[in-house]
């Protein structure tokens, strides 16, 4: 089959590869409808999430038909259509059974990579690196699917494969970024970041009952879908003052809630943003954490910060001394898919949430390279890339 | 600490992290002589873990060169299960034939995959799924990833 593999910083290339087989008893083999572009990949991508090796395929947002299931598989057959969480859980372990997917005990096959980095070791992620598992992404014709009966989702019949597939990673994590953070009617949430993930927790919030939801970005494009398609009120942070615009906003007290979903790569303003780089680059700290910065500064006394962006290793200048004296409440995790995803695909057929915009450049798996380029520089209004490996 | 330990830290711009974790061996119990017990907790009850007190596969296996012991979790999480490589001459001199250099590694592969066993009934595995040409950006820092399925040595 063909595949999108990573083959060093900022490389991509497509090549042909075995196609994948059961390897385990509770595996499913699927054919590869639609598989987006998330940005998880670029901090991958930008060789900020270390241990990915030449060769590996990238990609873990996507839906398709089980075309072959393993012995032990019991909900799925071939030829039902799925849309597959994009971390991997057991259902077996303390931890799946508690909800928390993310941290599942025995879906990383390379535990000891975090073990020694992180002090205990996080679940499997298709397509994302040999720190979490070292499985296989879904930017190929197929991809092998570890604990399927958990993981893949029947996908409602009126919803289409271009609305759905977000329903992978985007829809989940933002929707667990406000449930987290226990947004509450009349609560004002405030959102960092409009990509994919940043408006759906937008969304999330507002189906959870916050009065006023203020999404945070700079580019024109995604400003005006947030407004439009989610219904937040909306901040550029490269033309207006963040801090001063959310305090006159929020009656002086500063939001209930504020979700963080831009991760290690924010980019930012003035010195504070110049001085993070270049640490970055010199790999004094691995992470660039400026949108999390303002989040917490900006939360009001007793509020929570919920951080969906992804980092890895290190960061400096952490505002430990506000979270601490403004009593404040951090919730953060990759996310736990299985646990909101039937419930979110039945909302997103009723039309509670609305993704298929987010779908702006759907490509055949040969533009996989001219995809994440625009997505990277998010030129020519690219929200999210999409690989159509079936043409 | 060992190489492979070193690389990954550095390649996660944690470098600062080994100088937490150096110092004093971890593998040593308080002390300081004998090996430390290596524990999981597995989501299962005792009896099921080690019925009848016979410990489970992969370590039932070492035989005489692994002690184990196990005891109930405490909040319902289930059983759990230490090993520790063996202290009698004729455990260690197993020990060596079959563990080599890491015999901590080896332990805690064992109780990794005697986890897995219990919980989900096979050891997950990524071996013999496609990837494109391997070349020289990466390999180590995934070879020894995939080596450790336990823990890297430190
Ligand atoms: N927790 C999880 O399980 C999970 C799942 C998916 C994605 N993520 C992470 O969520 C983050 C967002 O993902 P995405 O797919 O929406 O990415 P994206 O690149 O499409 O969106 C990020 C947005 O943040 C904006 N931004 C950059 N700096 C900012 C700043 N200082 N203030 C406000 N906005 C800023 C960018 O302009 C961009 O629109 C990434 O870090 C990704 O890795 C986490
Ligand atoms: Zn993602
Ligand atoms: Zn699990």
């Amino acid at each position: 089959m063909r595949a999108l593999c990573w083959t060093g910083v900022n490389e991509l290339t497509v090549e042909r590869v075995p196609d994948p087989r059961i390897l385990n008893r509770h595996d499913i083999i699927v054919e590869v409808t639609l598989s987006s572009t998330c940005g998880s990949d670029l901090h991958l991508l930008g060789g900020y999430i270390p241990a990915m090796s030449a060769g590996d395929i990238i990609g873990h947002e996507f839906l398709g038909t089980v075309v072959e299931t393993g012995p032990d598989v019991r909900r799925h057959r071939v030829g039902d259509r799925v849309v597959v969480c994009s971390i991997i859980g057991c259902g077996r372990c303390w931890y799946c059974e508690q909800g928390l997917w993310s941290l599942c005990d025995n879906s990383n096959t390379t535990p000891g990579v975090p073990d020694l980095v992180y002090g205990s070791n996080p679940a499997g992620i298709f397509g994302y690196s040999h720190a979490m598992g070292g499985y296989a992404g879904s930017h190929a014709e197929y991809v092998r699917v570890p604990f399927a009966d958990q993981g893949a989702f029947s996908v409602p019949e009126g919803l289409s494969d271009e609305a759905a597939v977000f329903a992978s990673d985007a829809v989940p994590t933002g929707w667990m970024g406000a449930d987290l953070a226990g947004v509450r009617p009349g609560d004002v949430v405030a959102v960092w970041g409009c990509g994919g993930v940043g408006q759906m927790a937008a969304r999330a919030a507002m189906l959870l009952g916050a009065e006023r939801v203020i999404a945070i970005d700079r580019l024109p494009e995604r400003l005006e879908m947030t407004r439009r398609h989610i219904g937040a009120e909306t901040i550029d942070y490269s033309t207006q003052d963040v801090l001063g615009e959310l305090i006159e906003r929020t009656g002086g007290r500063g939001p209930d809630v504020c979700i963080e979903a831009v991760g290690m790569e924010a980019h930012g303003e003035g010195v504070q943003y110049h001085y993070d780089r270049a640490k970055q680059q010199v790999r004094l700290a691995s992470d660039r954490i400026s949108a999390l910065r303002e989040a917490i500064h900006a939360c009001r006394k007793g509020g929570t910060v919920s951080v969906l962006g992804v980092f890895g290793g290190l960061a400096d200048k952490f505002p430990i001394g506000a979270v601490m004296n403004k009593g404040l409440t951090l919730r953060t995790g990759q996310q736990h898919g299985q646990r909101y995803i039937p419930d979110l695909l039945e909302r997103m057929d009723r039309g509670e949430i609305r993704t298929a915009h987010l779908l702006t450049h759907l490509l055949p798996l040969d533009e996989g390279p001219r995809g994440y380029a625009m997505f990277k520089d998010k030129t020519d209004g690219c929200v999210r890339a999409v690989l159509r490996p079936g043409g | 600490m060992e190489k492979s330990a070193k690389l990954v830290l550095a390649a996660f711009g944690a470098a600062g992290v080994a100088v937490l974790l150096s110092g004093r061996s971890r593998d040593r119990g308080t002390d300081g002589r004998r090996p430390r017990w290596q524990v999981v907790t597995v989501n299962r009850p005792v009896e099921e873990v080690a019925p009848a007190g016979r410990p489970p596969e992969p370590l039932a296996a070492l035989g005489d060169a692994v002690r184990t012991r196990v005891r109930p979790a405490p909040g319902g999480r289930g059983t759990e299960l230490a090993a520790r490589p063996g202290d009698g001459t004729r455990g260690r001199a197993r020990l060596a034939r079959t563990m080599g250099r890491h015999p901590e590694q080896t332990v805690a592969t064992a109780l990794r995959e005697a986890k897995q066993l219990l919980e989900v009934g096979e050891v997950t595995t990524v071996e013999g799924q496609p990837a494109g040409r391997r070349t020289a950006t990466g390999t180590l820092l995934r070879s020894a990833a995939h080596r450790s399925r336990g823990r890297l040595p430190r």
